[in-house]
């Protein structure tokens, strides 16, 4: 399947709580960051929780964000990233 | 946004996390192995253990430990998919206590 989105693209998380199993933490939800690496694509682990085949399979990718964007009380002295899979239902260009 | 149960990222006031390591007591290694067989016959994925470990309710989720979340998780599911029932795991369960009391 063709992937959305490339490295370096910015990308917006998408903010959710569907009912059953995601992997998107509630920290990440709503915050901007950088596309790192495409992984390639792999069956739906939403659907996988429930029985499902998993498909159609998602894209998966290295997500970059700032540290300092996520946490209110980081010291914004320091230039850690945090580095996170993401499913490409879960992301929208920003 | 519904924060889940076990979203502990950023959770308010959760304070550090317990780094300390343990030794396995060998009903912890039983419930890894037991997993580890459902997985490898196909009768459990890790997604719907997943599924299953993060739909406990907040007093359980954090009564329970680690495996002891699994053990609730893998009986749920076992019973859920028909390959046991309740009625089964209860009357196993009477049959240990009693051979361990006689």
């Amino acid at each position: 399947m063709a992937a959305k989105f490339k490295p370096g693209d910015k990308v917006q998380v998408r903010v959710g709580s569907p009912p059953g199993h995601f992997r998107t933490p509630a920290y990440i939800q709503g915050k901007t960051g950088v596309i790192e690496v495409l992984h390639g694509a792999f069956p739906n682990p939403e659907s996988l929780a429930h029985g499902g085949d998993g498909l159609p399979k998602q894209c998966l990718y290295l997500v970059r964000f700032d540290q300092t964007h996520l946490w209110q009380q980081y010291p914004t002295t320091i230039k850690d990233k945090l580095l996170i899979d993401i499913y490409e239902h879960w992301l929208e260009s920003a | 946004m519904e924060r889940r149960v076990h979203d502990r990222g950023g959770w308010p006031e959760a304070g550090p996390i317990d780094q300390a390591e343990h030794v396995y007591t060998m009903w912890e290694r039983r419930t890894d192995a037991i997993r580890g067989v459902l997985g490898a016959k196909r009768l459990i994925r890790t997604d719907e253990l997943r599924r299953t470990v993060e739909s406990l309710d907040l007093t359980q989720y954090e009564q329970l430990s680690y495996y002891e979340r699994w053990i609730v998780a893998i009986e749920v599911l076992l019973i859920e998919k028909g390959l046991l029932t309740r009625e089964e795991i209860d009357r196993k369960m009477e049959e240990w206590v009693t051979c361990r009391n006689s």
